[in-house]
């Protein structure tokens, strides 16, 4: 029996690009247990609700994270829409889709880069953001911003796509599905990748589904859980089947993740032809009030929006569950006996997100 | 362009930043923009690096972290903040945890705005850091030898 030790892991760590901090109980080189403590990115963002109306608290609901801003601002329209009654148009639903859907694509080639990166596979990270670049130059050549686009309001989206546009995706996405198909090759024919990866912290399907694992995590291991298929904005009318794994280990959140990119690239050329002439957005009048609650699924997995308003400008209370926040409890029972060598790319597999889990 | 001399190495650190401009940190880095063209390297190292990049504004509880990241750096060093919450607070000024830029702990030398900061701009930090960082070091050199022929006096 070795002597256990305490090793603090961050909250500056090379693997991560965000500080959250582990204690990790160590005896030789297996970790016992993994003690989080975070905190260090809380801003106190939701209370702002009392300084900004709800038509400016778009703009900093976006600002939760910069990887899956678009999904924050629009859950947080879609909730307050959900109270005002508001009907939002068709083609700013299909809009809406199509943002979300990209923005999925950036997260996931970033996240597939990081992992790379935290098995020390240099050149492949470097191929991921290249292809990711891509995605984001698509972003930004119709919303405007690289990151954070700040396209929707409550009522709609203000901003349009014309032919060229269209066209400019279209062929874009062509080019990304073949790159990503030569990157897919290196991550499940590459032997390093394997031995990195395989076997690694599995979870099972039950663990999962006790702990309350959520997004492409859980589907890794077995969950066939995928808030899309609720159909909020225009997934009701696009034709897709969740993507699951049974193995749960790294190699199978890898392949979940990848396949979901491709499934991404689907979901916008569905939505593209289907994309219907009409308004952009609907005026809004009155002030919130009432309460509403919405799910969308993140790119990192279920997020849950809950907005209560009492008919003034500012509402009363805006909360944010975090498929981050979901996914820790999971990540510490993976840490357990754990080899230490393992801790940053289990860290990394569950794609943390910091800001968005602390706000 | 001024003639460089040492190669600095960078680390980056989110103070409290929703993540946008940490990635465009790491885009910069990428083959898109390849930052290391102008002879940086990103390290995870305190002790190794010369220019702190921060990124997002001070709260309570990574103010100490911050102060002891920059203090690990060994001399001379650079830090640039990174992103309007890292030069002012930005959006979150009014947010009840937010003390504010990174000024608040450290001094901060070159401040580079945009929300999320753009990777031009981020090089265009990372460019005027490395001038700076070549100026301090030559005056470091100069006030080492400085030093050292001064003990020589005084043992002789």
């Amino acid at each position: 029996m070795g002597k256990k030790s305490v090793i603090p892991f961050g909250p500056q760590h090379p693997v991560l690009p965000e500080p959250i901090h582990l204690d990790l109980v160590v005896e030789d080189e297996v970790v016992e247990e993994a003690i989080p403590n975070i905190g260090f990115i809380h801003r106190g963002l939701e209370g702002l609700v009392e300084k900004r109306d709800f038509n400016e608290m778009v703009y900093v609901a976006e600002r939760t994270c910069g990887i899956c801003s678009f999904g924050h601002g629009m859950g947080y329209c879609e909730a307050v829409e959900q109270i005002m009654n508001v009907e939002v148009p068709e083609r700013a639903r299909f809009l809406r889709t199509i943002w979300m859907e990209l923005a999925r694509m950036h997260s996931h080639l970033l996240w597939m880069g990081l992992t790379a990166d935290a098995f020390g596979f240099e050149s492949l990270f470097y191929e991921c953001w290249r292809i990711r670049e891509h995605v984001l130059d698509m972003l930004e050549h119709t919303t405007g911003g690289r990151l954070i686009f700040s396209v929707n309001q409550v009522g709609g989206v203000h901003r349009d796509l014309n032919e060229d546009q269209i066209r400019y995706i279209k062929d874009n996405l062509d080019k990304i599905e073949e790159d990503m198909k030569n990157v897919e090759k290196t991550f499940f024919g590459d032997a390093s990748v394997q031995k990195r990866t395989r076997g690694i912290g599995v979870l099972t399907k039950q663990e999962a589904h006790d702990l309350g694992a959520a997004g492409p995590f859980a589907r890794a291991s077995g969950l066939k859980y995928d808030m899309r298929l609720t159909g909020y904005e225009a997934y009701g009318k696009l034709d897709f089947e969740p993507i699951i794994s049974t193995e749960g280990d790294c190699y199978a959140r890898i392949l979940v993740r990848t396949k979901e990119i491709f499934q991404s690239i689907q979901l916008v050329r569905q939505a593209l032809d289907m994309l219907p002439a009409g308004d952009l957005n609907v005026p809004v009048k009155g002030m919130p009030n009432g309460e509403a609650m919405v799910r969308i699924e993140q790119p990192r997995g279920e997020a849950i929006y809950y907005v209560h308003g009492e008919n003034t400008r500012f509402l009363n209370r805006f909360r944010i569950r975090t498929p981050t926040f979901a996914n820790l409890p999971a990540l510490c029972k993976m840490l357990q006996g754990a080899n230490y060598a393992d801790v940053g790319i289990l860290v990394v597999s569950i794609d943390p997100c910091i800001s968005c889990t602390e706000r | 362009m001024t003639q460089v001399k040492r190669s600095p190495w960078i680390l980056h650190y989110d103070g409290s930043s929703c993540n946008g401009c940490d990635i465009e940190v790491l885009a910069s880095m990428t083959p898109v923009y390849d930052a290391e063209r102008l002879g940086v390297e990103n390290t995870g190292d305190p002790m190794q690096a010369d220019i702190l990049l921060i990124t997002g504004g001070i709260n309570a509880q990574n103010a100490p972290v911050v102060k002891q990241l920059y203090d690990q750096m060994p001399r001379p060093k650079v830090v640039v903040a990174v992103g309007i919450c890292a030069c002012t607070g930005g959006v979150f000024k009014d947010c009840y945890n937010i003390m504010g830029g990174a000024d608040k702990v450290i001094p901060v030398d070159i401040y580079v705005p945009g929300c999320a900061a753009r990777p031009q701009s981020i090089i265009d930090g990372i460019i005027k850091a490395r001038d700076l960082f070549q100026k301090r070091s030559e005056e470091h050199d100069a006030l080492m030898k400085k030093q050292k022929l001064e003990r020589k006096g005084e043992k002789s």
